[in-house]
């Protein structure tokens, strides 16, 4: 299976997806330990380091990009984001962080409603394009 | 710019400016006429890197730049309990001074001399920030993430896209708020309204209906900031109050707010019946709040739990002399340049803290460990005196 999305920041990953119910600000909403710690978010408790997360958009504080920048720099962020509406926050992280330390976290925005939870995702962003494509165990 | 004219700094600036702007599909850029710098606030190693490439790479902001609170009470260090925290916040505070930033170290800029207006574009950084220049002001201003900011500063420019355009900043629902009728008149109705709006439309544009025409700034400060913490509220129009508010509305869909909706919500941020400490002013109290506070604590029995002001270093020298005596006679600890949630200043031993602020109540759970329980500045001030939490 292939969905078809807009890159936002290029990158490739691959990773078990986690897909978010509510959106998250990474500033208050993450540690450095890339645990959701958002009292308020349904999915608290949840890590998301190394998954493909999937969530609707950011919310909240202009300081999410800072706290993903350096969860990128410590490897604790996620090994890819999708979004469904662009939110200008989360790619800008990911930029300086490729800016800073060479990295690269593909942000992507793609209708990923028909990605199955028990799906091995594979994302590869170009600046031109980005490609999602999975397998199933 | 880009091809390292004005220098390699300003070369970094810019291809952080022309990403942003590609991610937004902004057409072109704008010129500001000011910024506000968050990114002074200590989140992790990341912060240093990206402050010191710019310094080393000969950067300055070219437009004026104030400066948001970073991690450290620069009057009070010894308020900050770690120390390593507390170096790296200094640190990083001194690389934006740097850069050319005013030491403002403020969340309320627009608390400050020389505000933006009507129909300026500028780049504020700064959830609360964005919400009361664009809301209040009417000034233009997108949500801008940390490193943004700065690099709009130097640049002086910033994607035109997003509230940056007219057709961005018309309101998306209507929030009929009559039926609150004199609860409007009190202070802790703001938070409450604004945490609700933020939690119901996200980063959607609510129109208010029904505010009252005496609604301090102070008022909408606190809404706005609830709004923005709960949801993405980076403008909301209160009818017949903010500049840029439609007179026509009826085609927007329309949500009534009752009482018991916002008593419902002081109870879901208010986790804890018990009280260890008190702190208000997030975000940073106003010079007006500050003399209602020191009116409150001028008579009546001592406070009987540590009590916390956060507020901007421009309004605790207007307070010197003065209320600042007041206060902190009653045993106010004045804080500046940070605020009680985003650093180490609280005690670790406390974790039932008392707040005005439907923001600190929203984040401070998660940031610093703490359950919250929000009133008024009145009920506030009651509480600790009583040591034990009293509402009205």
């Amino acid at each position: 299976m292939i969905i078809r999305g807009r890159t936002l920041h290029p990158g490739t990953a691959t990773g078990e997806p986690i897909r978010l119910t509510a959106p998250l600000s990474f500033w208050g909403g993450t540690d450095e330990h890339g645990r959701i710690v958002d009292a308020h978010h349904p999915q608290c408790g949840a890590v998301l380091t190394g998954r493909i997360l999937m969530m609707e958009s950011g919310r909240g504080s202009s300081s999410a990009s800072s706290v993903l920048a350096e969860q990128i720099r410590a490897r604790t962020a996620p090994a890819a984001i999708i979004l469904t509406r662009p939110d200008p926050i989360i790619p800008l992280g990911a930029l300086v962080a490729a800016e800073l330390y060479n990295l690269d976290l593909p942000v992507v925005l793609a209708p990923y409603d028909a990605i199955p939870d028990n799906a091995r995702l594979h994302v590869s962003a170009t600046p031109t394009e980005a490609t999602i494509t999975w397998t199933t165990a | 710019m880009l091809g390292g004219r004005d220098g390699d700094g300003v070369a970094l600036a810019m291809r952080v400016i022309v990403g942003q702007a590609r991610i937004s599909d902004a057409p072109r850029l704008v010129e500001i006429t000011s910024a506000h710098v968050d990114s002074c606030l200590y989140h992790g190693q990341v912060s240093l890197d990206f402050a010191h490439r710019l310094v080393d790479l000969g950067a300055r902001v070219r437009v004026p730049t104030t400066l948001n609170v970073g991690s450290m009470d620069l009057i009070h260090p010894a308020l900050v309990r770690d120390q390593e925290l507390a170096a790296a916040g200094r640190e990083l505070m001194a690389a934006y001074v740097d850069l050319g930033c005013t030491p403002t170290f403020t969340c309320a800029p627009y608390q400050l001399p020389n505000r933006p207006g009507l129909g300026e574009h500028i780049a504020w950084a700064e959830s609360n920030a964005i919400v009361f220049a664009n809301s209040v002001l009417g000034a233009r201003t997108d949500r801008y993430g940390d490193f943004l900011d700065v690099c709009a500063a130097i640049t002086g420019r910033a994607p035109y896209a997003g509230l940056q355009t007219s057709e961005a900043r018309q309101g998306t629902v209507v929030f009929d708020c009559r039926a609150l009728g004199d609860f409007l008149h009190s202070e802790l109705a703001y938070p409450l309204l604004g945490h609700h709006i933020g939690s119901v439309v996200g980063a959607g544009i609510p129109v208010l209906v029904g505010i009252p025409a005496e609604v301090t700034e102070d008022d909408l400060k606190a809404l706005g900031a609830a709004a923005a913490s709960a949801g993405g509220v980076a403008l909301f129009h209160a009818v017949g109050i903010t500049p840029e508010a439609p007179r026509e509305f009826a085609e927007l869909p329309v949500r009534e707010v009752d009482l018991d909706t916002l008593l419902r919500v002081r109870r879901e941020l208010s986790t804890t019946g018990e009280l260890d400490a008190v702190s208000v002013g997030t975000p940073h109290a106003s010079y007006a709040e500050c003399l209602r506070l020191a009116e409150l604590l001028k008579d009546g029995p001592p406070l009987k739990v540590p009590f916390y002001l956060s507020t901007n270093r421009h309004t605790r020298e207007r307070l010197k002399g003065a209320e600042l005596d007041v206060l902190e006679n009653a045993g106010v600890t004045v804080v500046v340049d940070t605020c009680t949630y985003v650093t180490a200043i609280l005690s670790p031993d406390w974790k039932n803290v008392m707040t005005n602020s439907g923001k600190w109540a929203h984040y401070a759970p998660g940031n610093i460990n703490v359950s919250a329980v929000l009133g008024s500045l009145a009920e506030c001030v009651a509480s600790a005196r009583a040591g034990r939490v009293v509402f009205e």
